[in-house]
């Protein structure tokens, strides 16, 4: 049996409030994302790719509409309940990879295990930077790799509790090109392997073209 | 301990035969102009990278002859670590990165643990919050509250402070004096103001690769 972790992103308003009085990050965007495929959000800067990244990673709340993954409202959910969702079942990379510099790349990418279990699962952890091409550097700590590498490692830690949704938020944008395609073909290697569903906001046409869709955000709309 | 980078040309000495001593429970404050190799030190005293020549021990342990495990284990069980920023992960509230912190020390994580300790703290209104709903000070704050979680002897700060406005400072440093007295926990900071380098038991210098008291 296939679990269900479709997305419906339904009427989702973000305001912030600002000394000019509420602007709308978020205007009234919907859309559903199939059980297992991928999706690229592209638009300019600003346009509200991340604060929707955000809300569909349960970071962030909706000021209206909801949040469905699979059968979870997540947007109805208590902070609390949130987070433990978020943990368990989604896995982020960020632009700048965020590993903690005074941990080795394994021990980065066992802390989303430590998190939901009660080892850091080396052995699940090493097998993780193996699948990413990286296990000769497990022991290594960030600063002492390349910044492709990094983002690589990065990419583990989000995929080593097979999480049922990956969020991507320019996972290349700091990568030169060679890099940036090496990052995208092992993200969705991953992705297919644990059969996730993937968004990813992205700036880069090609990295978008390879995913199954692309939606394009402009002034918090879909357009 | 003598540390540099590079070879032949291009060498660059940042450390000449330091010597320095840290007593248990003994806050020391490290000055010095940028590039002096502060966070070098600090790196080299927690075994994130190796000396040319010379050695550290921690409790008479040489941690610079341990393999790269047994220095990562090191670290995870006695020493804590807080940097001018990027302590904490994102997608993780503020008590989920405490229970991080305890789960890598003790092997099993403790939801009601890093509550309690957030809470000691003075963060427990901001327990489920986001790294980013937190203002800097609280960030930092909470990045002290995750160092100090797996009981180190030694924490160990870098700038931990630098970004911060001087009344937010003088908290998060009071935090970590009040944390060193309590918990008989050896400090050591790096810091650019000198007002904050003078609150400590003893301050040093890092000046031409060299460490000398102020």
């Amino acid at each position: 049996m296939t679990v269900d972790i479709s997305i419906a992103v339904d009427s989702v308003v973000v305001e912030h409030q600002t000394s000019r009085g509420p602007v709308r990050a978020l205007d009234g965007v919907s859309f559903t994302v199939d059980s297992g495929s991928s999706v690229a959000i592209t638009g300019p800067s600003g346009g509200g790719k991340s604060t929707l990244l955000g809300v569909i990673g349960g970071l962030a709340q909706p000021t209206s509409g909801t949040v469905r993954i699979g059968d979870a409202q997540i947007s109805e959910l208590s902070d609390r309940d949130r987070s433990d969702f978020r943990r368990s079942h989604i896995g982020f990379v960020y632009q700048a990879d965020n590993l903690l510099p005074f941990l080795t790349l394994l021990e980065n990418v066992g802390l989303q295990l430590a998190l939901n279990e009660k080892s850091s699962g080396t052995g699940r952890s090493l097998a993780a930077l193996a699948d990413l091409g990286l296990a000769g550097l497990a022991y290594r700590l960030p600063d002492h790799v390349s910044g492709g590498q990094r983002q690589r490692a990065a990419v583990a830690r989000a995929i080593v509790h097979q999480p049922k949704i990956i969020l991507a938020d320019e996972p290349t944008g700091a990568l030169d090109t060679v890099n940036a395609a090496g990052v995208i073909d092992l993200l969705l290697a991953m992705q297919r392997e644990i059969g996730a569903t993937l968004i990813m906001v992205t700036h880069d046409r090609d990295a978008a073209r390879r995913l199954n869709r692309q939606i394009h955000l402009r002034d918090g709309r879909v357009s | 301990m003598s540390k540099s980078y590079g070879s032949g040309s291009s060498k660059l000495e940042v450390l000449n035969q330091v010597e320095l001593d840290l007593a248990q429970g003994e806050t020391t404050s490290l000055v010095g102009r940028s590039g002096s190799g502060k966070s070098t030190l600090l790196s080299l005293i927690a075994g994130l990278m190796r000396p040319d020549t010379g050695h550290i021990s921690i409790d008479g342990q040489q941690i610079d002859q341990l393999d790269d495990d047994g220095r990562a284990s090191l670290r995870a069980e006695r020493i804590g670590f807080v940097l001018q920023s990027d302590n904490l992960i994102p997608f993780l509230t503020a008590v989920e990165n405490v229970e991080l912190a305890l789960g890598f020390a003790s092997g099993h994580r403790s939801t009601a643990r890093a509550r309690e300790l957030l809470s000691d703290l003075g963060l427990g209104h901001r327990m489920d919050h986001l790294p980013r709903q937190l203002s800097g000070g609280e960030s930092q704050r909470v990045a002290v509250a995750v160092a100090l979680a797996n009981e180190p002897d030694l924490l160990l700060a870098d700038e931990v402070v630098g970004q911060l406005d001087s009344t937010t400072a003088a908290d998060v440093m009071a935090m970590i004096f009040t944390a060193s007295r309590e918990r008989n926990l050896t400090v050591l900071y790096v810091t650019h103001d000198e007002q904050l380098a003078r609150q400590a038991h003893r301050s040093l210098r890092l000046a031409d690769h060299k460490v000398v008291p102020v």
